[in-house]
């Protein structure tokens, strides 16, 4: 099967039904890509696909054959995830940090849809993931200063 | 160690090293178990890092490198979690060294506590035991850099300062790099420690500035940072285990056939049988290892698996709950007692009584416990995202039968930690199946219903109170009787009593100002894995005491602050050993005495800062709760507004906090934040309940932890200064959290009249209209 990861085409063996976090990061070796609950209830898997946040711990891979797949390791060349890291490590929203490659890829997500989120929008697009180190507020302010960041660049 | 104590060992059948470990490892030098004061040292007792198994390791030839290209290597022994250590410690080795922070690279220690000192990461303790070690590495480098550039100069050393990663002889104005001097000043002796120059305080660059980030930001944004969970290798395995849903339970009999014949697996097969005590051994179950996790998890529901219970197959959390009240409405094993309390009872006019519950709960770390491990020519190496290096070393080399020499733990990044992964069950698990699978890498991955059905539960708590009140208001007498299964039944699994560890923690060292004053005991056993839970024992302490005191201020109609000022009494220090605590957190009591000072400053800040006093529509209130624990000071505000269905919104939080001198005061900032959350979190959502011996929630769905949409956007730290940096440091890790269940608790009580004396909340907050 041919996947389309980060901008490479990649080629791997799976069974169609595998989901794609799983192929990522068992057959791929891409770790960044994290495991939280196997159940889409905590985002800790995001991914986007084609653009839209989707939790790769439930998505057979099969379904995203042909499509564009973007993980934590490929976010960094588009304007969103860049600035994102940027904030990210500027005010250190990471607390064991392992929770936020999923909430970054969330929050890429939705700077593509709305450059200028509101907190509404935040809590909506943020809620399906889970910090249990509590950096919430943090991610809230890392938000909005990367969007005023990308605001400013365009 | 004394003899009671050997006796006490025998006859739970522990090795006395094993014991002592386990004891150690509980933080407390004294326990008392089974009604008996053991391991009561015949020597002088040792305080601090100097009472942990290897103590502290100072010398900075373990601790540092420089490089010819002027890098200084970092080694940081304690375990990233993060509470920030991977920072912290760098950053003061760096500031005595007089090094630029730019050019300092951090490296992660394997376990070798011989070489390094103590590396158990729990009790809020690595920068409490290890600052000044760590500074003394930093200051012996510095001397010696300075002592190398003299030489160099052939000029006295007192006219030699190091300056930001170079060497400058004032006179002239010359200068040499560190890189340059790295060679020459390594091959000089390590000044002994009597003769070193540290930095005064006003000479700290780093240390106590906070303007530094954190050392992994970068790798964990971009998603390199490598966790337990991430280890990889071409040829390597992925495994998941069917554990027995009941501690204590056994495979009867399994039939692995349809799981063998699953795609991708590579190998059925059945984990070594329980053994009496918990421990930190593997759970008995049958594992699968397959060509990928998901694979395992597919087959895993294939297995047919028939169990053996046990004795605790018929535990009933709702049951038990019934049966610890029960106990606490008797008389228990008396732990402290001053005056006369039944008579300042029965004279009382009047009095208050209140009974507070607090549930199972999960650590829930979102990387759930995970391990990597393989085996080359009988060197095991382990990858293992641990809070106990050393004791994952000595476990994973016991249960393979081989010498710890042999094994080496490689310590990732933890995803979360909490007190759960202290316990390497998980790495033990993944060195068995690597062993079964001739070495081959093999990593082991809980599912998140792997981690909420076996985890070292925070203990299940009953709390019974009952105060004699004056006509004044003010408290004559205090009964408090605590009921909860120890931590110890792991080690011990007969012990029926809160051991000195748990007790110290905001039950006997409470240090109001009560005349007549009564604290027990009662027996409870456990059921469950009990384990350390971030805060510990004094989540349920906390929670009972400052709830009461809400309650009692409420009793005499005055405000709650000024009653718990009061309570507290006017600033003294207090001798621990004086209230019965006799563990102090394995730290002096001459050095660290409750400063009731400090609490009353932290109370009357917190206040302050939140508007105390303010006026709220009915629905919305504030509430307020202090708690004195890992030797830190900390008080919150916490403001709810409450709808009409009892939906509870948390708009902002103050904490106040005083932990001593701060090394990196934005770490200290960031773990408070996250322990109000951690608290709102339990305190509102978490539960584990039990039937038939088995936990009943599978995964986030049933087992909530806080979310965005429901975290307060406004948390606003108050960080105390300490008076200068001969303050001994108090932890940051932990003290955070007790506060808050109580002083949400205690929010719903002034918006709505509701008193919650039973977590969690949940949809009790529901408006009495």
């Amino acid at each position: 099967m041919e996947l389309q990861i980060n901008d490479q085409t990649i080629t791997v063996v799976a069974e169609p039904d595998l989901p794609l976090l799983w192929v990522l990061r068992d057959l791929l070796g891409m770790t960044g890509t994290k495991f939280g609950c196997g159940m889409a209830l905590c985002g800790a898997c995001t991914v986007l696909v084609d653009g839209v946040a989707l939790r790769s711990c439930v998505l057979p891979v099969a379904q995203t054959a042909g499509k564009k797949i973007t993980t934590i390791e490929g976010v960094g060349t588009t304007a969103a995830g860049a600035a994102l890291q940027g904030v990210w490590q500027q005010i250190n929203v990471p607390q064991c940090g392992y929770c936020q490659a999923g909430q970054i890829m969330s929050a890429a997500a939705l700077l593509q849809v709305k450059p200028d989120p509101t907190d509404a929008d935040i809590d909506a697009a943020m809620s399906g993931n889970i910090c249990r180190c509590g950096t919430y507020p943090r991610i809230r302010s890392a938000i909005k200063q990367a969007a005023h960041q990308a605001g400013q660049t365009k | 160690m004394s003899a009671v104590a050997d006796d006490f060992a025998a006859s739970h059948g522990l090795s006395r090293r094993e014991f002592l470990r386990q004891l150690q490892a509980l933080g407390g030098l004294l326990l008392v178990a089974d009604g008996v004061h053991i391991a009561k040292a015949a020597d002088a007792p040792k305080y601090g890092a100097d009472g942990m198994p290897h103590g502290t390791v100072d010398n900075p030839l373990v601790f540092l490198t420089v490089g010819d290209d002027g890098w200084v290597t970092i080694v940081v022994h304690r375990s990233e979690m993060g509470q920030g250590v991977r920072t912290g410690m760098p950053l003061i080795v760096a500031d005595e060294l007089e090094a630029d922070w730019s050019r300092v690279r951090v490296q992660q220690a394997p376990a070798d506590e011989e070489k390094y000192g103590n590396q158990d990461t729990d009790g809020s303790r690595s920068t409490r035991h290890f600052l000044d070690p760590m500074r003394r590495c930093g200051a012996a480098a510095r001397m010696m850099l300075e002592q190398a550039a003299a030489l160099s100069w052939n000029v006295p050393p007192a006219e030699v300062r190091a300056v930001n990663h170079e060497v400058l002889h004032q006179k002239t104005g010359r200068k040499l790099s560190y890189g340059t001097l790295a060679k020459r000043a390594a091959k000089l002796p390590v000044p002994a420690a009597s003769t070193l120059r540290l930095k005064t305080s006003d000479e700290f660059r780093y240390v106590g500035k906070g303007g530094v980030p954190i050392v992994d930001g970068h790798d964990i944004v971009t998603g390199k940072a490598q966790y337990g969970i991430d280890p990889w290798f071409k040829d390597m395995s992925f495994a998941v285990i069917a554990r027995s849903p009941v501690l204590g339970g056994s495979v009867k009999q399994f039939d692995g056939n349809a799981a063998t014949a699953a795609p991708g697996v590579q190998k059925v097969l059945q984990m070594p049988a329980p053994v009496p005590k918990a421990t930190f051994h593997p759970l008995a179950g049958v594992a699968i290892i397959a060509n990928s996790t998901g694979a395992a998890i597919a087959a895993r529901k294939l297995l047919k698996i028939e169990w053996d219970d046990g004795a605790n197959g018929s535990y009933d959390s709702a049951d038990y709950r019934a049966s610890m009240q029960e106990s606490a409405h008797k008389p228990g094993k008396v732990v402290r007692e001053s005056g006369n309390v039944d008579s300042a009872l029965q004279s009382a006019p009047k009095t208050l009584e209140a009974e507070y519950y607090i549930p199972h709960i999960a650590h829930a770390t979102m990387e759930p416990p995970c391990a990597v491990a393989r085996i080359i020519a009988g060197q095991v190496e382990v990858w293992a995202p641990t809070q106990a290096p050393q004791v994952t070393r000595e476990d994973v080399a016991k249960h393979l039968g081989v010498a710890a020499q042999n094994v080496t733990v490689h310590v990732t990044l933890l995803g979360g930690g909490f007190g759960r992964k202290s316990k390497p069950d998980f790495a033990i698990e993944a060195a068995l199946l690597s062993q079964a699978m001739d070495g081959r890498p093999v990593k082991v991955t809980w599912t998140r219903e792997d981690d909420l059905h076996h985890d070292f539960l925070h203990t299940v708590s009953v709390e019974y109170m009952k105060a004699g009140v004056g006509a004044d208001g003010k408290v004559s007498a205090w009964l408090h009787r605590s009921v909860a299964p120890s931590l110890a039944t792991i080690f011990a699994p007969n012990t029926n009593h809160e051991v000195g560890a748990e007790l110290g923690m905001g039950f006997i060292n409470m240090p109001y100002d009560i005349p007549n004053l009564r604290l027990e005991n009662p027996e409870a056993s456990a059921h469950c894995r009990i384990g350390w839970f971030r805060s510990v024992s004094n989540i349920p302490h906390a929670f009972a005491v400052q709830s009461f005191v809400s309650e009692l201020a409420a009793s005499a109609n005055k405000d709650h602050r000024d009653y718990l000022l009061e309570l507290i009494g006017p600033a003294r220090k207090i001798d621990p050993n004086s209230l019965q605590d006799h563990w102090n957190h394995g730290e002096s009591p001459q050095r660290y005495p409750v400063d009731t000072g400090r609490l009353r400053q932290v109370v009357e800040t917190v206040t302050q800062e939140a508007g105390w006093g303010k006026k709220f529509a009915r629905g919305r209130g504030l509430g307020l709760a202090a708690h004195y624990s890992f030797l830190s000071y900390a008080a919150a505000v916490v403001e709810v507004d409450i709808d009409e269905q009892g939906l509870i919104v948390v708009p902002r939080v103050d904490v106040a906090f005083d932990c001593g001198p701060q090394v990196n005061p934005e770490r200290i900032r960031s773990q408070l934040e996250g322990a109000v959350i951690m608290g709102l979190s339990l305190a509102l959502y978490g539960e584990i309940t039990f039937k038939k011996g088995r936990s009943q929630q599978d995964n986030f769905h049933q087992y909530r932890v806080m979310r965005m949409n429901e975290a307060p956007a406004d948390i606003r730290v108050h960080l105390i200064p300490a008076t200068d940096w001969t303050v001994p440091l108090g932890g940051v890790g932990e003290p955070g959290v007790p506060p808050i269940a109580p002083a949400l608790c205690n929010a719903v009580f002034a918006a709505t009249g509701k008193r919650i004396r039973s977590l969690p909340i949940k949809d009790q907050a529901k408006r009495a209209t």
